[in-house]
C-alpha cells in the first residue's frame, strides 16, 4: 500500500538537487522505498538535473585531464561488499537499515516515560534523526516545534488533528503546530523523526517534563 | 522537432549504454569530453574551488565508466545518470555524509501498483517535456528551481539570496513543480 502523507514538494526538490543535510535525506529516502509516487516525483527532480547539467557552459580542464582519467581506467575499483541483512532488519527500508547496526535492540535506547523512549541515529548538527518507541494507547504529551519535525511511521500508526498515520506515511509539523499524537492499533508504534531544532512541550506536564526529555 | 542539442544529448545516452557491453575508450572519451567540463562547472556554482571541482570532475567521470553496467537507458538519460552521480560525490568528498537512497533490489521496497510501461523512449520524451516545463517557467520560479541545485540549505540559502521571505521560496517552488506536473502529465497522484 503507498502512503497517504507525503513530504513537501520543496523537501522532495531538495533531496533530488542533494541539497538536504543527511538526517532529513534519511527520512526522504526511506520514505521513497514505501512511496511509489513519491519516487516518480525525485525521478523527475533527476531529470530536471540531468537537463541543467547538460545546458551548463562547459568550464576550461586541465590539458591532461582526459589522458590522466583514461590512464586510471584499467586501475581496479575500491569494492564496497554488500553487507547480508540481518533478518531482524529485513522489515526496514535499506537506506535506514545501515544506521540501525545489528538490529534495534542494539541501539541507544532512552526511556522518556512510560511506554516511550526514543534512540538517536544521526546529528548532523543541522538535523536530528531518531527513533521512537511508543507502546499501544500512549498519547505523547502536547508538544510545539521550534523548528520542522517529521515523522514516519515505521511500524503500527498515531494519529494527531490532522489525520491518521500509518506505515509510509509523513507526519509534518512546524513552528506553528502544535500536536497532540496518539498511538492507535494494537501494535507499538515506530516511527523515524527528524527535527531541526528543540521540540518544546506545551500544557503542565509537557513543561515538567521538559527538562528531562532532552528533546 | 529534433536539433542539434537534442541529437547531442540522445547520442551521448546512447553512448552511455552501449559501455554496458563493450568497454570502448574512445566512446569514453566522447562523453568525457561533454560532460566533465560540465560537472566542473555545476561544482563550480556550489562554490567548490577550481582545483577540487577539477579534481572531482575527473572522479566523476572515472564513477562513470566504473558504473556504466548499472547504467540502464529505460531509466534515465546520461545526463540524468550522470548528473547523480556528480550530486552524490559530491555530498561524500566536501560534505563529508552519506546519501541515503532507496535499492531498487530492496525486498521491502512498496513496488508501484500499476508501473508505467518504462521504455527508452518513454524516458527521453519524459526528459524532454520537463525540459519544455522548465523553459516555460516563469522567471521567478525558474530562479528558484535552479537555485536549488545549487544550494547546500535549500530554502533559507535561497531566500537570503535572494532578499525574499522563506515562504515565497517555497511557495514559488511547488508552484514551479505543480506546473511541471501538470505539463507532463505522468505524475503520482
Amino acid at each position: 500500500m503507498s502512503a497517504s502523507f507525503h513530504p513537501s514538494d520543496e523537501l522532495l526538490v531538495a533531496y533530488g538537487a542533494g541539497s538536504l543535510d543527511e538526517a532529513t535525506a534519511l527520512l526522504v529516502a526511506t520514505h521513497l522505498a514505501l512511496c511509489p509516487c513519491c519516487r516518480d516525483v525525485v525521478e523527475k527532480v533527476e531529470f530536471m538535473g540531468g537537463v541543467m547539467l547538460d545546458d551548463l557552459p562547459p568550464s576550461d580542464l586541465a590539458a591532461d585531464a582526459l589522458a590522466s582519467v583514461l590512464n586510471r581506467l584499467e586501475s581496479p575499483a575500491p569494492r564496497r561488499k554488500a553487507a547480508p541483512v540481518p533478518p531482524a532488519l529485513a522489515a526496514f527500508p535499506a537506506p535506514l537499515r545501515t544506521y540501525l547496526g545489528s538490529g534495534l535492540d542494539g541501539l541507544p535506547w532512552q526511556k522518556l516515560s512510560a511506554g516511550m523512549e526514543q534512540a538517536v541515529l544521526l546529528d548532523t548538527g543541522v538535523a536530528r534523526a531518531r527513533l521512537f518507541r511508543i507502546a499501544e494507547g500512549v498519547a505523547i504529551p502536547e508538544h510545539g516545534h521550534e523548528g520542522m519535525e517529521l515523522s514516519l511511521v515505521l511500524q503500527g500508526a498515531f494519529s494527531d488533528h490532522a489525520g491518521h498515520y500509518r506505515r509510509g506515511d509523513v507526519a509534518s509539523a512546524d513552528g506553528e503546530t502544535v500536536h497532540r499524537p496518539v498511538v492507535e492499533g494494537g501494535e507499538t508504534c515506530l516511527c523515524l523523526t527528524v527535527t531541526d531544532a528543540p521540540l518544546y512541550l506545551t500544557g503542565l506536564l509537557g513543561r515538567l517534563m521538559n527538562p528531562f526529555l532532552k528533546l | 522537432m529534433h536539433d542539434i542539442v537534442e541529437d547531442t544529448r540522445e547520442a551521448m545516452t546512447a553512448a552511455l549504454a552501449s559501455l554496458v557491453q563493450e568497454r570502448d575508450q574512445q566512446v569514453f572519451a566522447r562523453l568525457f569530453r561533454f560532460y566533465a567540463p560540465r560537472i566542473k562547472t555545476y561544482l563550480r556554482k556550489l562554490g567548490t574551488d577550481d582545483a577540487m571541482a577539477e579534481e572531482l570532475a575527473q572522479e566523476a567521470m572515472l564513477a562513470v565508466w566504473r558504473k556504466a553496467e548499472s547504467f540502464d537507458p529505460a531509466k534515465a538519460t546520461a545526463g540524468t545518470w550522470i548528473f547523480a552521480i556528480a550530486r552524490n560525490l559530491r555530498i561524500d568528498r566536501l560534505r563529508r555524509e552519506r546519501r541515503p537512497e532507496i535499492d531498487p533490489d530492496d525486498p521491502a521496497l512498496v513496488e508501484d501498483p500499476a508501473p508505467r510501461a518504462d521504455e527508452v523512449v518513454a524516458v527521453e520524451q519524459s526528459e524532454r517535456k520537463v525540459r519544455a516545463a522548465l523553459a516555460g517557467l516563469p522567471p521567478e520560479q525558474a530562479e528558484v528551481v535552479a537555485l536549488s541545485f545549487y544550494e547546500d540549505r535549500p530554502h533559507a540559502e535561497i531566500a537570503a539570496r535572494l532578499g525574499l521571505p522563506l515562504g515565497t521560496v517555497k511557495s514559488r517552488l511547488r508552484l514551479a513543480l505543480k506546473r511541471i506536473r501538470a505539463q507532463i502529465g505522468d505524475f503520482g497522484s
